[in-house]
Order: structure tokens, then C-alpha cells, then sequence
């Protein structure tokens, strides 16, 4: 084994030259190219920062599209999900309580009708996105607490779905910050 | 839905694709023939220089493996110090505390290992300065001893009779300047610009459109992730992995993770036709571990897409299948396809919390771990795969008649003996482990500690056992996803893990070079009319016979405990 620490230490110390301090660095270096700068993408509303473009937020709001239950709160500062087992008692209580706010937020909607996303919480905790289902389910709800009409917010929506990648591959998606801007600029 | 399973199908073969030409090219790399990637010979001649290195001294297997073991110390060492007084060093912008004795020894190990159990947050847990230096770091080198650890056994089963087998050290550094860097930079390139973050500013804020005041975490995170899926280790920057928005932020990136972390693996498989000229066994090889892959991935897709049965009894509409625990980006069938992939190839990533799948994709999940050799890790799949042919070809050398032989060499009692107890030391560790912590759980010993047993669990019944024998499942096999509802940050699991850890990466590591390099210091016997042929269809089915009666009887009975029971409980 002594024969071969010498040279084992001397290549660790080469190889964290390369691998930890010039290929990250490169990196870093080309990212200033990318949108963002390498520091994540923003999105900017009236001149202020209102968010990272891939980063979930709150949106409880009636006046919002709601974004998807979190186990963090949409604490960009950590992430996680709720690692709940399927058919776990607490769990199934939890499901049940946003059931019920759900339905009394969006009077008319029926049980059956809610789409799975927004009784469960999303793995990262910051998921930006709903589908196409889970924001039409709001649509009426936000017509009235806006005063706006059902086919102007159902236009909305489906200008703002990004369908699946070439129109093939993944599901259909919607940026829950980006539509709900679009929202306030409708005003 | 359907665009989701033409998603998975697309990744897949678009992986083959790939791998194929990359198989070719990895075995010219190693064979030392001429590629396009020669004009890195200047950069490799300096680091064998600084490095003190001769990169054509000949070592035979024993020597091989003492310079594996040593570099594999130092590496330790090394890290198990930088995580315990990282509060102190540099590049710290968010002040993360030191790790623990304990966790920075199970970190230390886990990474070193290829596995990446992360008992950490990487939020909170670590700082830029560890995860640059050390994890990212560990990530390349570990990848790296797989690689190089297999290229010994390819050698070994090239030569007629050979005690020679090349040298250590330049299998190793070519993996990197060669492979592993190479691909790195370009994918982390390909993430910058899709969304990844790549800097060392600490956490950004913004204030909400609601009024919420909102720190963002971030970091360099693209050139860790590249690494992090193509050396299969795992490990993500942030606590939610690849599920997190920063650490895969489309659908785009989603792919290209699948690809990355599958991509060697794969390539390796051809490679090793390529380096023994039997491209017809590599292909024999290649079925097998897709049909393995398939009968675990078929019933997950299946089980994540119809959704949650006890959401369904209370009337929730479930199109878009079980959605706890996942990314509307991805839907559940590429989380399913992702889940399989992570566990058959030893990466442990995940793009959604495998504790809230349902009970059979637990199930499947962990087979696709128990078995451990279906595609497997960088390099060590393969080995591990070589394990299950010495048996077979034993066993049906036994049911023929004939004296078993490989590559042209005996098989007689030692190899056997050397594959047979690396074969049952997977189940042996995986269900020690459990039957340890379930005693220790049930008898409520250490309940004076920091972490009583009684509270390790986040989900009651079967489903709690099945977070135990999941933890230990994973660090056997050297994966490093979790049931993550489990409470492992303490002294217990750190150090249990942590021993596991190592057994099962050093031993499936020395036994299979041991073999090789045994067999190759035989005399040659050549193909004659009375040869079992091991690159056939018939002895493909027969190793996958190998594999699945080894793990179905070695692990039913537990399998029947946790997810069988959860899934039957809940018709």
C-alpha cells in the first residue's frame, strides 16, 4: 500500500485542480451567456422582481390561479416533499381538508371534478406549474371574484398552455407566476 | 397521457442510439487506440508527472486493487475532514453549520462509494466550498474507480493467459480526462441554458406577487448536476433533487438527465463487446438487463398512472395519475420511468419522492436495487452482472454435464466460492440491516437518544417497514435514493448505513477483479464442440433465471412484509 500513497495523494490534489476548481469555473464562465446570468432566471413585473421564472410561489388568493399544496410553504430556502405513503391515515385526513377548502372557495365545483395536482403536494414543494386541467377547475371562481367573463379567462389559459415538447413527448404545461401576471395586466 | 409514454420511449431509444457509438468509443479509449480526443495526451502526460505517476508500469490484480484502495482512503480522509470544519473554511455565503461526526463520516463514505444516501439537506447541510470540493469532487472519482475497476476485468477476459493487466492509474485517469469531463461540460452547457443556475452568489430574494418575502437558494448548480447523473452517483444540490425547479427545471432537462444517467452504463455494456471482440455477448448482455429493466418498469408506470386507489375511494378525479410527490412537468409516467431507471442504475436521483409512489412501485423500486444488475452503476454493473455469469455458467455447466468454462478458462471451486459469497452478501447486508433496525424499532432500545426509534418512521404499518428495508436496500446496493419520510440524520443510521456502505462497495469491487484476474492467469483452453456458449440466447435466459430465483427467494418473505402487504391492504 505505501508504494502507492505518494502517488495517490499527489494525483488527488491534481485531480481537484481539474474537477473542482477548472471545470466549475468554466462553467460558471459560459453561464454569464445564458438568461439569468447563471444566477437564475427572474421575472420582473412594474419594475420589480416578483419571482424566479422556474421557481414556484403562493398563490392562495381567490383572485389567483392557486398554485399546487406545498409541504414547504414555497420556501425557495429549502425544498421537499411530504413523503407520505399512499394510503397513510394522517395523509388521507390532510387530502380530505383541501377538499373541502377547495370546494368552498369554488362553489359549483363538484368533488369529482378536482384535478389530483391540487390536493397532493409536488415533490420539490416549488412546483411553477399546473396543468391545463387544474387551472380551467378555477376558472370560474376567479370570473367572479375579478368580474371578468369565462371565455375571456378560458383564452387566457390556453394562450398560456405550452403544449408537450414538439407537440409529442411530456405532458401539457402551464407556468402558474406567468399566467397569473398576465392576469393582473388584463386589469 | 399518451405523450407522456411516447416521452419515456423516446428517451429510451434515444439513449441506445447514443450509446452505441459511445461503447465503441470508450473501448478504443481504454485499448489506447487512436479517437478524436487525443490532443488530451499533453494534459493526461502532465498529471501522470505532478502526479509522480508511470502510466505504463504493468500491475497484476492484486496490485491493481491496492492502488484502487489506497487513492479510495485518501479520499476518505479527505473528505470526512472537509465536511467536519466546512463552518470554517471558505465559500460558505449562506454560514452553513459543520456536519456532525457521524454524518460527515456518512457522507463521506456515501459519496465516496458512488451512492449518495445524503443524510443532509443540501440546503442547510453542506456548503459550496464541500459541494464543489468534495462531493462534485467524489462524484467524478468514484465514477472513475468503477470504470477503471471494470477495465481491469475487461482485460482480463481479453488476454488468453496473462498476469499483466495494464495500469491502475492510467484506467483511471483516462475515464476522466477522456469520459467523464468531457461529457460534464457538455451537458452542464446544455443545462445553463435551460434554466440551471450556475454561480456562486448565495441565496437571491424577491418579494411575491401575493407579498411573501422569498429566499431563493442556488450555487453552481449546473456543473454538479452534469456530473452528478453521468458518474450515476445521485446526489442532488438541493434537498428535492431532481425534482427541485432549479435542479431540473423542463422537460428538456428531464431528458437529458434520463440520458445522462443511463448513458455510460449502457455505452459500457457495448464497450465491453467492442474490447473483447463478442459484440454478440455484449448483446446477449444488453437483452437481458432490458428485459430485467422492463418487467420492473411496466407495472410502475402502470401503478403511478391509474393514481392513488385511496384518493379514488374519496372521489378525487385522478387523469393525471398519483400526484403526491411529484412535478407537473414530468407527470407520472416519466417520474415512473425516472424511479426505475435511479434504482437499476445505481444513481439514486430522483425526480419525485418514491415514498409516495404506490406500493408496487415501491416494490419494484427496490427489486430493481435487490437485483442490482440491471444496467448497475458506472462500471460496477457490469461486475456486478459478471457475478451472476460465473454462477450461471457454473450452474448450467452442473445441469450439462461439462466442465464450466468462460472466456476460454476453467471455472473451478475458488471462483465459484468468490461469486457466490459476493452474491449473498447483497441479501445478507440489506436484510441484517432491517432485521437490526426493526429489533432495535420494536424494542424501543435507544430511546434515550437524539432520534428515539420511535420516531424514525413518517408513515405508519407496512409501509414503515418498508422505509427501513428501502434505506438499507439502497446503501447495499450503493444507490442513495430513500423512502426519504425516514429520519435517518442520526447516530444510528448514520453509522449503520455508513459500514453497510463500504462492505458493499469494496467487496463487489474486489471479488469480480479477483475472479478475472484469476481466470486470466489460467491456461487458454480453446472453443471446442464441447464449450457452453455464453454468448446465446439460452444463456441469457439462463443468467436472468440466475438473477430472479437468487432474488425472489432471497427477498420475498420481506418483500411480502412491507409493499406486498401495504398493496393488498389497500383493495
Amino acid at each position: 500500500m505505501k508504494k502507492y500513497l505518494l502517488p495517490a495523494v499527489r494525483l488527488t490534489v491534481v485531480m481537484i485542480v481539474l474537477v473542482a476548481v477548472m471545470y466549475p469555473l468554466l462553467i460558471v464562465a459560459v453561464a454569464k451567456m445564458a438568461s439569468g446570468k447563471g444566477d437564475g432566471v427572474t421575472v420582473s413585473h412594474n419594475g420589480r422582481v416578483v419571482g424566479f421564472a422556474n421557481v414556484g410561489q403562493k398563490f392562495t388568493e381567490d383572485k389567483y390561479f392557486n398554485s399546487r399544496p406545498s409541504t414547504v410553504d414555497y420556501n425557495a430556502a429549502g425544498s421537499g416533499g411530504s413523503n407520505k405513503a399512499a394510503a397513510n391515515a394522517d395523509y388521507l385526513k390532510t387530502v380530505q381538508e383541501r377538499i373541502d377548502t377547495f370546494l368552498a372557495h369554488n362553489p359549483g365545483v363538484k368533488k369529482e371534478q378536482i384535478p389530483a395536482e391540487l390536493v397532493t403536494a409536488s415533490a420539490s414543494g416549488l412546483d411553477p406549474h399546473l396543468s391545463p386541467e387544474a387551472a380551467y377547475i378555477q376558472i370560474a371562481r376567479i370570473a367572479g371574484a375579478r368580474g371578468m367573463t369565462i371565455p375571456q379567462l378560458t383564452a387566457l389559459v390556453d394562450k398560456h398552455t405550452k403544449g408537450p415538447l414538439l407537440g409529442m413527448f411530456g405532458p401539457a404545461t402551464i407556468n402558474v407566476l406567468e399566467l397569473n401576471l398576465a392576469l393582473d395586466n388584463l386589469k | 397521457m399518451n405523450t407522456e409514454i411516447a416521452g419515456i420511449i423516446f428517451i429510451f431509444v434515444l439513449t441506445v442510439i447514443i450509446a452505441l457509438p459511445l461503447g465503441k468509443y470508450i473501448a478504443k479509449v481504454y485499448l489506447g487506440e487512436r479517437t478524436w480526443t487525443d490532443f488530451l495526451k499533453p494534459l493526461e502526460r502532465g498529471i501522470y508527472k505532478l502526479s509522480g505517476i508511470n502510466p505504463n508500469e504493468e500491475m497484476n490484480w492484486k496490485q491493481h486493487l491496492k492502488a484502487l484502495l489506497t487513492i479510495n482512503f485518501v479520499w476518505f480522509v479527505y473528505a470526512f475532514f472537509m465536511l467536519l470544519f466546512q463552518d470554517k473554511l471558505p465559500m460558505n455565503p449562506d454560514g452553513n453549520p459543520a456536519q456532525t461526526p457521524d454524518l460527515a463520516f456518512n457522507t463521506a463514505i456515501s459519496f465516496l462509494v458512488n451512492c449518495n444516501l445524503q443524510h443532509y439537506s443540501g440546503e442547510t447541510g453542506v456548503t459550496y466550498l464541500t459541494q464543489i470540493f468534495v462531493l462534485a469532487f467524489l462524484q467524478f472519482v468514484s465514477a472513475a474507480t468503477g470504470m477503471a475497476a471494470l477495465v481491469v476485468v475487461f482485460k482480463a477476459l481479453k488476454e488468453k493467459t496473462a498476469t499483466q493487466l495494464g495500469n491502475f492509474w492510467q484506467y483511471f485517469v483516462k475515464s476522466i480526462t477522456r469520459i467523464l469531463l468531457p461529457i460534464s461540460i457538455l451537458l452542464a452547457i446544455i443545462f445553463t441554458f435551460n434554466g440551471m443556475p450556475a454561480s456562486f452568489e448565495g441565496k437571491g430574494q424577491y418579494v411575491s406577487v401575493q407579498g411573501d418575502t422569498v429566499n431563493v437558494s442556488r450555487g453552481p448548480v449546473a456543473a454538479y448536476v452534469a456530473i452528478k447523473h453521468l458518474g450515476t452517483n445521485g446526489g442532488g444540490w438541493f434537498a428535492a433533487n431532481s425534482a427541485h425547479p432549479l435542479e431540473n427545471p423542463s422537460y428538456i432537462t428531464n431528458i437529458v438527465e434520463m440520458l445522462a444517467q443511463t448513458i455510460i452504463p449502457l455505452a459500457m455494456i457495448f464497450a465491453f463487446g467492442f474490447f473483447i471482440k463478442r459484440r454478440k455477448f455484449a448483446w446477449v448482455i444488453f437483452g437481458v438487463m432490458t428485459v430485467g429493466m422492463l418487467c420492473l418498469l411496466i407495472p410502475t408506470i402502470i401503478s403511478e398512472v391509474n393514481g392513488n386507489p385511496a384518493l379514488t375511494k374519496m372521489g378525487i378525479m385522478q387523469s393525471t395519475g398519483a400526484m403526491e410527490g411529484k412535478e407537473v412537468r414530468f407527470g407520472p409516467a416519466a417520474t415512473a420511468y425516472w424511479s426505475i431507471v435511479t434504482t437499476v442504475i445505481s444513481t439514486g436521483s430522483v425526480n419525485g419522492w418514491h415514498d409516495s409512489t404506490m406500493p408496487i412501485s415501491g416494490m419494484m423500486q427496490m427489486l430493481a436495487m435487490m437485483t442490482n444488475a440491471f444496467y448497475g452503476g458506472c462500471g460496477v454493473g457490469i461486475l456486478n452482472y459478471f457475478i451472476y455469469i460465473i454462477i450461471a455458467v457454473f450452474i448450467a455447466g452442473l445441469m450439462v454435464g461439462r466442465t464450466p468454462e468462460f472466456m476460454g478458462h476453467k471455472i473451478e471451486a475458488r471462483e465459484v466460492k468468490i461469486a457466490a459469497i459476493i452474491a449473498l452478501l447483497h441479501p445478507f447486508l440489506i436484510l441484517a440491516g432491517t432485521a437490526l433496525s426493526s429489533y432495535v424499532l420494536s424494542h424501543n432500545l435507544g430511546a434515550a437518544w437524539a432520534t428515539p426509534p420511535g420516531n424514525w418512521l413518517n408513515n405508519p404499518g407496512y409501509h414503515g417497514f418498508s422505509e427501513m428495508l428501502y434505506e438499507y436496500t439502497s446503501a447495499t446496493a450503493n444507490n442513495g435514493s430513500g423512502f426519504e419520510g425516514l429520519t435517518d440524520n442520526n447516530v444510528f443510521w448514520n453509522v449503520t448505513t455508513g459500514i453497510i456502505l463500504i462492505v458493499s462497495r469494496f467487496l463487489p469491487i474486489i471479488g469480480p477483479v479477483a475472479i478475472a484476474g484469476i481466470l486470466a492467469q489460467k491456461r487458454f483452453v480453446p472453443e471446442s464442440a464441447g464449450t457452453l456458449r455464453t454468448d446465446t440466447a439460452t444463456f441469457g435466459m439462463m443468467t436472468f433465471a440466475v438473477i430472479v430465483i437468487l432474488a425472489a427467494l432471497s427477498f420475498f418473505p420481506s418483500l411480502a412484509l412491507g409493499p406486498l402487504a401495504e398493496y393488498f391492504s389497500m383493495l
